[in-house]
């Protein structure tokens, strides 16, 4: 188990106060200038040693995604970074914390990361659920800007550098990064054909990085205590700390940063106190958030929590948020809740998710109450394959992907209905 | 309800201004953005409209948006159609807010729109007296599920009665505590806390 | 040059080019619905998937740039469980309504479908539905078969320039529309049925009229307006079901103005289908050609040249103006106008009456200047160029474009910079800082349009524009910047004829005061509509008024002999555009009842008349075409036109500038009787929507 002393996140629960004060008094925003001074090459090779992969559910290295911003403007164009906050993944509740109980330690992350990537200026763009939320950062902004921790010479280093806050206005699809660019344009949130990526044609077409919350607000503690702190701990290319939002059915649902590759099993029994009705009353987790494919007991008994290990049995860390759910559970509307959702949030533009989407929640739906035939279970699949890697954005993928590991760990339960159905009627 | 499509006729007022004070926030909002991008302030324009009339946004609010940022109306209707949080038509005083979505549905969501059924009378979809219901996606408070976002607040760690309770609250005029109903004080496991024990100052909960 | 291979295939591209277009260079079909090669590239469709070696998922190949070392496979496995997963989706929610679809037949998702499609359907629920939606008399939606290409929103806001276009809300719900209806305001609003790939955007005037198959084809050219757009007019019988534009890279490139696209009903209504002779009892009765050949022949007898006169109007063909300009010649009239408007230009060099740069040439241009033009409801395909060429222009520094005359909206941005000759003298003397931004542009665009040129004062106008060309550098051996810009169809190849009065002639105000004064004894007007016919008095008082043409407008209504003639899709016709560009009209119908092409009727008519015209077939005529200048045998050329001094010095007025067109959709005798016009009126300009919707 991760010690206190390793937490990055000391106020997770709130129990100390946002301000800046009591944010300094943990150590936010102390001799932020003699890491700036640290330069740019020297932050970017820090966070590189770290290991840190990005906390939003791709889990791309963060230093490297640093390194393709441009050295130097060409023609004057300014650079971003963008911080998403706009979590929305079924499962995903960290950030929030982060925003309303450590505002400072993300502006200070940003700054940080501002220099690292040569950008002038950052936006936050967080959900418009998240009122309180956003205030809270709003306030911290205010109270950076007086304390002169921002703006023009930020925290005395000779750094100019902005941050903005911009609230969404529901739409999960805006936390897809370029849809998030276009959203904080004014526009629709319709994720952008790639190439160009971000680095290169960005925010108004500048060059842009877009970071998770948590990835940002992790920088300035792996700057203080150094990168190979941080990849010290979980395993080699899943190193670090990580929070883990444990919902569904457990004991004690909650958020706890902990090590990566922490066994689930132990996260879940250590933290949130343990499976509803004990482990064996398990009938399957989905460990990342919605977008990742539901993975059976005999798979969580023994899984590690982090990029590799949930990768090797066809899942994904994706945000480090365990649904639990217990053998009461109805798995099929556990996941055809779950094709609402995707159904709900598909932004439209590309056909095989704005029409597969709805198919698979229609067919489902059915299913669920068995008036389907076995062979549509094939044709579910290669629907949920049809839409797979078809479409511009990862959202396809995502709400294939949970349908797919219904199919593949509970068919027979899916039968079961078909056949039970067809008994009864006749 | 539709998500995209604007309110009846009937419905929609002749114009829509902003107030002097808004107007000033409007300045504070587009500085924000490049001078040349002001676009990117359609979504806080369109909110700050949404507040200033009830919590809809009428037509001629979304006309007055594309006005300011010299955008084609067409475009500020098609932003104020994608997002959910933009109210088309109009909505009682509490706009009650059930997420559906699976983390709050395996804790019990059912059992909240039952509450907030019989309760408010509304059904999903509905409006009954002060009360707006609909259904929504995930609202990211999942380890304190089921919850309800009432307006701009969260209520979490809801069950039957507890979500009965907020709304009578509300009903009676009073302001319930927002956040956990249950007495936790963030995301931390109920039980009390596995990690960070000695930070917790003492007196608080969890 | 990035070399990529393509199904075993290398090719070597300009960089920039997407994989879509170097599959197409190599002949290779892609299919696809969104993509649009004069649009901007969303790749939402997705039907153009193809597998790239090294990348686990297919590509948007119209979206993905060509670069080197790339390996893409359009025929494999999984290129065609890509198209067929696309294809199906695309096909759930389509209404299997084809036999009831005006789309039928010439359909993207039809065509398509037969070649990727599966033969059956998996797709157990229920379709989706979706409202109609109004977007004016024009346009007729069934919104259930549209599969969200996004191609008209995009043509709206990038060629036409009008954003009114959109897709509102989102996922499945998400709907292409106004949002609030309303008519679309466009004047090129047509080319967004073109471009539907499926039956959701079909032309409202011709729902349910006929079947592709069922209709002959004819390439020809469209005469309402000058810009010479080349269409199709489809036809079933002896009636024009539908004009479509055809691709002509230089002219329209595959766009039409809604005018043109949809005033064809005029070609049914209110047509002269026989000779008239308007009798003692002062009524016009029907009658014979060779009872109205006799009639005119009778009014003519002894009348001398000089108290006859023709005037040519804004539709007319070179065939029928030589023709008419050889029969005056004959009886010895010099007055002869084809300048029904009164513009004070032709005569000098064919420079200063041509649009030079050309409308390809536009695209070149760096600076613009627009004198008394409205080139949105005068040329639509020009201000569609100008919009262009501005668009693709550096949005920091964007193509200066400038309005002398009304200020009106062009759907891009313009400085205006005054309303009348003040502020051209002030540019032309550079006074007025505009005449630095032409004076530093490297290709500057003067364009001076009819509300500058028909007035009195048109030739110091005309003058002062082209002494301004001059100074700012616009006339060059690679470049003509001087440009006269056209609203009739006729009037360039009446002035290459050479239509305009002889020595000691009378032109048009020339021809109407004459008759006022009694010193006219027959007046004929070939297709002339728009001139004040109080000029020729009451009927039986003034002048003898012969009207050759086809419609039953103004000039018929005050005729004393009427000569039923042939409209542009009923001949074989030569039209030269207002860039100059001589092309030929080819008959699509023959004319109604009696009625005759134009150069035949004058060829008839000439034998009772005593002077026979020495031309027995077309081919002749033409020949005599291009013995009266050579250019009429330049077909779809530009001929380099040489410089040289046009216009006249004097005095300009202090009136401001107003365009000659007032009403876009009502402009000509066919416009002006067609119904599908009169409703763009009332519903577009009037905003009141039909009824019976």
């Amino acid at each position: 188990m991760l010690k206190d002393d390793d937490r990055i996140f000391t106020n997770l629960y709130g129990w100390q106060g946002a301000d800046l004060a009591a944010s300094r008094a943990r150590g936010i925003w102390d001799d932020t200038k003699a890491l700036i001074a640290l330069g740019r090459e020297k932050i970017v090779e820090e966070v590189k040693t770290s290991g840190l992969r990005g906390r939003g559910g791709a889990g791309f290295p963060t230093g490297m995604k640093w390194s393709f911003m441009p050295k130097e403007s060409r023609d004057g164009r300014p650079s971003y970074l963008v911080i998403n906050a706009d979590e929305s993944e079924p499962g995903t509740c960290k950030d929030r914390d982060i925003l309303r109980y450590e505002p400072h330690m993300l502006l200070e992350g940003a700054l940080l990361a501002g220099v690292g990537m040569g950008a002038s200026a950052c936006y936050i763009y967080i959900r418009g659920e998240f009122y309180n939320e956003g205030s809270a950062v709003d306030r911290a902004i205010a109270e950076a800007y007086e304390a002169g921790l921002l703006g023009r010479n930020a925290c005395g280093s000779g750094y100019d550098y902005d941050i903005y806050l911009h609230r969404g206005a529901g739409a999960y699809i805006c936390g897809e990064e370029t849809a998030l660019l276009e959203s904080l344009e004014g526009k629709k949130g319709q994720p952008r054909n790639k190439p160009p990526f971000p680095a290169q044609a960005g925010l108004y077409g500048c060059p842009t990085t877009v970071n998770n919350v948590e990835t940002i607000a992790v920088v300035p503690d792996i700057l203080r205590r150094g990168g190979a702190w941080f990849a010290g701990i979980g395993r080699a290319r899943n190193s670090g700390t990580k929070v883990f939002c444990i919902s569904g059915h457990v004991a004690q649902p909650c958020n706890v940063e902990e090590a990566m590759s922490i066994p689930l099993k132990e996260l879940i029994e250590r933290h949130a106190g343990g499976v509803r009705g004990g482990w064996d009353n398990l009938l399957g987790i989905i460990p990342g958030g919605s977008s990742v494919p539901v993975i059976p007991k005999d798979i969580c008994d023994t899984v590690l929590m982090d990029f590799d290990s949930l990768k090797e049995v066809q899942t994904g860390l994706g945000t480090a948020a365990v649904i639990v759910m217990d053998k009461s559970t109805d798995i099929v509307e556990a996941i055809i809740r779950l094709s609402h959702f995707y159904m709900h949030e598909s932004c439209g533009q590309c056909t095989p998710c704005r029409e597969g989407t709805g198919w698979m929640w229609r067919v489902l739906r059915r299913m669920a109450k068995g008036r389907a035939s076995i062979e549509e279970i094939d044709t579910l699949y290669q629907v949920t394959k049809q839409i797979e890697g078809h479409t511009i954005c990862a959202l396809g993928d995502a709400a294939a992907w949970p349908v797919q590991g219904l199919i593949r760990h509970f068919r027979p339960e899916l039968e079961r209905r078909i056949l039970d159905y067809r008994r009864q009627a006749a | 309800m539709s998500l995209g499509a604007p309110a009846a006729d009937d419905l929609q007022p002749a114009s829509f201004a902003f107030t002097p004070e808004n107007r000033a926030r409007v300045e504070t909002i587009l500085q924000r953005y490049p001078a040349d991008r002001q676009d990117s302030a359609v979504l806080p324009l369109l909110d700050l409209a949404q507040r200033q009339h009830d919590n809809w946004l009428p037509r001629a609010a979304m006309d007055h948006v594309a006005e300011i940022l010299d955008m084609p109306k067409i475009r500020v209707y098609e932003v104020a159609s994608f997002y959910t949080m933009l109210n088309k038509a109009p909505v009682a005083k509490h706009f009650v807010q059930i997420c559906r979505t699976t983390p709050c549905w395996l804790c019990g969501s059912d059992e909240v729109e039952r509450a907030v059924r019989e309760t408010t009378g509304a059904a999903p979809g509905e409006t009954v007296g002060d009360f707006t219901v609909v259904e929504v996606e995930c609202l990211g408070a999942c380890v304190n599920a089921p919850m309800v976002q009432i307006n701009d607040d969260y209520y979490e760690d809801l069950d039957y009665h507890r979500t009965v309770q907020v709304l009578e609250a509300l009903k009676r005029g009073e302001t319930p505590a927002i956040g956990s109903q249950t007495g936790r004080h963030g995301s931390e496991p109920a039980g009390g806390a596995t990690t960070l024990t000695k930070l917790r100052p003492a007196g608080t909960a969890g | 040059m990035p070399k990529l291979t393509i199904d075993d295939m290398e090719i070597e591209v300009e960089a920039g080019t997407s994989v879509l277009q170097a599959c197409e260079r190599l002949g290779i079909e892609i299919p696809r619905f969104c993509y649009h090669d004069r649009l901007s590239v969303p790749a939402n469709c997705r039907m153009c998937l193809v597998e790239m070696e090294k990348s686990p998922k297919p590509i948007a190949s119209c979206a993905m740039p060509a670069s080197e070392g790339m390996v893409i496979h359009t025929d494999s496995e999984l290129t065609r469980n890509a198209r067929r997963g696309v294809m199906e989706f695309l096909l759930i929610n389509h209404p299997l309504d084809c036999p009831i679809c005006d789309q039928g037949g010439e359909c993207d998702l039809q065509d398509q479908a037969m070649a990727y499609g599966f033969d059956h359907s998996r797709f157990q629920e229920n379709k989706r539905a979706v409202t109609e939606k109004y977007l004016g008399p024009l346009i007729k939606t069934f919104m259930t078969r549209c599969i969200h290409c996004t191609r008209c929103v995009r043509f709206a806001d990038e060629i036409a320039g009008v954003p009114e276009m959109g897709a509102t809300g989102r996922g499945e719900h998400m709907e292409i529309g106004t949002y609030i209806e309303q008519a679309i305001t466009s004047e090129m609003s047509g080319n967004m049925i073109d471009i539907c790939p499926v039956g959701a955007l079909t032309s409202k005037p011709y729902q349910f009229h006929a079947r592709p198959w069922e209709l002959k084809r004819v390439e020809t050219i469209d005469v309402l307006d000058a810009v010479g757009s080349n269409v199709r007019v489809d036809a079933r019988g002896g009636e024009v079901m539908r004009v479509l534009p055809r691709l002509h890279e230089d002219v329209n490139e595959e766009w039409i103005s809604d005018k043109t696209r949809f005033a064809y009903d005029g070609l049914k209504r209110r047509r002269l289908d026989r000779p008239y002779v308007r009798g003692a009892d002062g009524k016009l009765k029907q009658a014979t050609w060779s009872e109205a050949f006799a009639a005119l022949a009778a009014r003519l007898n002894g009348v001398p040249g000089d108290r006859i006169a023709a005037i040519a109007g804004d539709l007319v063909d070179v065939e029928a103006v030589v023709a008419l300009k050889d029969l005056m010649a004959a009886l010895g009239s010099p007055h002869t106008d084809c300048r029904q408007d009164g513009a004070a230009i032709g005569g000098g060099p064919r420079a200063g009456y041509l649009f030079n740069t050309s409308i390809a040439g536009i695209e070149d241009a760096d600076a613009v200047l627009l004198v008394g033009a409205n080139p949105r409801h005068e040329a639509t395909l020009i201000n569609a160029r100008i919009r262009k060429t501005w668009l693709a222009s550096d949005a920091r520094a964007p193509l200066p474009v400038a309005q002398i005359g009304e200020a009106v909206d062009l759907t891009f941005r313009t400085q205006h910079l005054g309303t009348g000759p003040e502020t051209l003298q002030a540019v032309a003397d550079g006074a007025h800082p505009f005449f630095q931004v032409l004076k530093d542009a490297e290709r500057p665009m003067i364009v001076v349009g009819m509300g500058a040129l028909a007035r009195p004062d048109g030739a110091a106008v005309l003058a002062t524009a082209r002494r301004l060309a001059e100074s700012v550098g616009a006339i060059g051996d690679d470049w003509c910047g001087f440009n006269v810009l056209h609203a009739a169809a006729g009037r360039v190849g009446a002035l290459d004829a050479g239509f305009l009065p002889g020595p000691g002639g009378r032109d048009v105000a020339g021809i109407l005061n004459g008759a006022r004064e009694g010193a006219l004894d027959l007046v004929w007007l070939f297709g002339a509509d728009e001139l004040d016919m109080s000029a020729f008095g009451a009927p039986g008082e003034g002048p003898v008024v012969v009207y050759q043409g086809h419609h039953g407008d103004r000039g018929a209504a005050r005729a004393d002999i009427i000569l039923p003639g042939a409209a542009y899709t009923e001949k074989a016709a030569t039209y030269v555009s207002l860039e100059g560009r001589v092309q030929q009209a080819r008959q699509a119908v023959f004319p109604p009842g009696e009625a005759r092409e134009d150069w035949k009727i004058l060829r008839a008519l000439s034998e009772p008349l005593g002077h026979r015209l020495p031309y027995d077939t077309l081919a002749q005529l033409r020949a005599r075409m291009v013995d009266l200048n050579p250019v009429f045998g330049r077909i779809n050329t530009l001929v380099p036109v040489d410089w040289g001094a046009f216009g006249a010095d004097g005095a300009m007025d202090a009136a401001p500038f107003v365009g000659p067109v007032a009403n876009y959709y009502m402009t000509d005798p066919i416009s002006r009787a067609s119904e599908t016009m009169a409703r763009c009126v009332d519903e577009i300009l009037g905003g009141q929507r039909a009824a019976a919707e």
